[in-house]
């Protein structure tokens, strides 16, 4: 579980979050919402240490994280993983390369069994047979299953995901989904995403999160939040439902 | 007021650079002893920088050993004093032609390919990549470069020296006149171990110094493509004229 509380941010004397509260529960999936620019991605970045907050506590497995040193960071890196929006592959490398680059820096495995590994992960997201292929040569939704493969590497507890599904087709946004419930419910994952695509996030979440001007304004199961009246929440779900999404949503 | 606002950001800036050089070099320094040792990502450096540049850095001390051949036997030749050319090019190369062309060339040649490929990986998320994998980023893309930089520099060093003086030999000997045994002679009175040590002592700095501004630049490159360019020139220009400066301070205070 992780517990964020009161967490303030400011860039240049703009203050991006105003006082975050947010639970996100174990082994649940929680989506994050709101409208672009509201800090949503600054927020997951908190999580990692990638950025570090005004004022603030963010605790995971009893340690307030905003306390760490670099150091203590590194442990911790291996137990919560980062999907970044454009997958940030390396891309001098290929994807098997990129795959097996946390297992040579980390698992301390010989060589055979690294192999082994690598072939298992690509597996399990469909992607062995581009293996051997540079992430140029990639299109956007291949580029993510890869990066979540080698996010998987490291057998992480959480995975933070940012826009996971930004420049997708619709049927390949249902796949990445259904790939990204399919691989939290095999590694037993907590999932955060981030995502602008209501009806998806009704369909596959536990609890949505509604992120506005630096604050959470609502925080709640898809039920919940499809009944909302706050004026925002109530706003970004009507302008972002259509019928047919909604079908999608009961679906749930 | 303006021209006061202009001045005082640019020298905020400046003190900014070099503070911020100066503790990421630091940070490249300290991280060599944090493990794992990155003994092949070294030596793919020390080929990147040093075995790759040795075509630009020979060709550039060959004409200018030449050139210089050629310039110093026109001034010496106002006082009858050609006999000295074959010293006095091998210690204007030695002590300062040497260290400071190669430096340059590694700069155009490598260092700007440092900025350009560490900021693409700023901007795409690779280096935010690496820390989210529990890998130092410093510790994997800057120290290895540092040392490759520190080892290749000197070692270019020496040979733009030989090659150049080979320059200045051709033009001396063959082209000007000047007698083989004399050329040779002069060379040896003039020349000391200390000279040439002098240029390769410098030659150590301006490799750790190289390494630290255009890894600088391009591990904080910010603004899309235009930044990375924007970070490539400013590491290039730095850099560049950072040599000659510091050429000046470390000969006026130690050699």
């Amino acid at each position: 579980m992780i517990t964020i509380k009161n967490l303030k941010k400011s860039f240049n004397g703009f203050q991006v979050l105003r006082g975050v509260n947010l639970v996100i529960p174990e082994g649940k999936t929680t989506f994050i919402m709101g409208q672009s620019g509201t800090g949503k991605s600054v927020l997951l970045k908190h999580l990692v240490g990638l950025l570090s907050p005004d004022e603030g506590e963010i605790w995971f497995e009893n340690r307030d994280l905003t306390k760490l040193s670099e150091k203590e960071w590194q442990e911790v890196r291996k137990k919560i993983g980062y999907l970044f929006q454009e997958g940030a592959l390396f891309d001098s490398m290929t994807v098997g390369e990129n795959v097996a680059f946390p297992l040579i820096e980390h698992a301390k495995l010989p060589e055979k069994e690294i192999e082994r590994e690598v072939d298992e992960l690509l597996s399990a997201v469909g992607l062995l047979e581009a293996k051997d292929k540079y992430p140029s040569e990639l299109s956007g939704g291949m580029r993510k299953r890869a990066a979540l493969a080698r996010t998987l590497a490291l057998h992480p507890q959480v995975i933070l995901f940012d826009e996971p599904t930004t420049g997708l087709d619709p049927i390949l946004q249902r796949s990445i989904f259904d790939l990204i419930m399919e691989v939290k419910n095999h590694f037993n994952l907590t999932c955060v995403i981030i995502s602008h695509d209501v009806p998806l996030a009704l369909h596959y979440t536990d609890q949505i999160a509604f992120l506005h001007e630096g604050v959470i304004v609502q925080i709640g199961s898809p039920e919940e939040i499809k009944n909302s009246n706050h004026p925002f929440v109530r706003n970004f779900l009507d302008s972002a439902l259509i019928d047919g999404a909604k079908e999608v949503s009961h679906e749930g | 007021m303006n021209l006061f606002y202009h001045l005082g950001s640019l020298f905020l800036r400046f003190l900014r650079d070099c503070g911020g050089i100066f503790i990421f070099f630091w940070q490249s320094l300290l991280a060599t002893f944090s493990r794992p040792f990155r003994a092949r990502l070294f030596i793919k450096h020390m080929e990147f920088i040093g075995v790759k540049s040795w075509l630009v850095v020979s060709l550039t001390a060959l004409f200018s050993g030449m050139v210089t051949a050629y310039q110093v036997h026109h001034a010496l030749v106002k006082f009858g004093g050609q006999s000295v050319l074959g010293g006095v090019v091998a210690l204007t190369l030695t002590r300062e032609l040497g260290p400071v062309l190669t430096a340059i060339m590694v700069v155009a040649r490598a260092g700007s390919a440092i900025t350009a490929e560490l900021g693409s990986m700023r901007i795409t998320e690779q280096i935010d990549a690496l820390k989210m994998m529990a890998v130092n980023p410093i510790q994997y893309l800057i120290t290895p470069r540092l040392w490759a930089g520190v080892i290749t520099v000197p070692l270019l060093t020496a040979m733009a020296n030989l090659i150049g003086i080979a320059g200045g030999y051709v033009v001396g000997v063959m082209v000007l006149g000047i007698d083989h045994g004399i050329f040779m002679a002069r060379m040896e009175d003039m020349v000391e171990l200390q000279d040439i040590m002098s240029g390769i002592y410098k030659s150590i700095f301006f490799g750790a110094f190289l390494v630290s501004v255009c890894g600088y630049k391009g591990y904080y490159a910010s603004g899309g493509a235009e930044g990375v360019g924007r970070a490539t020139t400013e590491a290039v220009v730095i850099s560049s004229v950072g040599i000659l400066i510091f050429d000046y301070i470390l000969t006026t205070l130690f050699f």
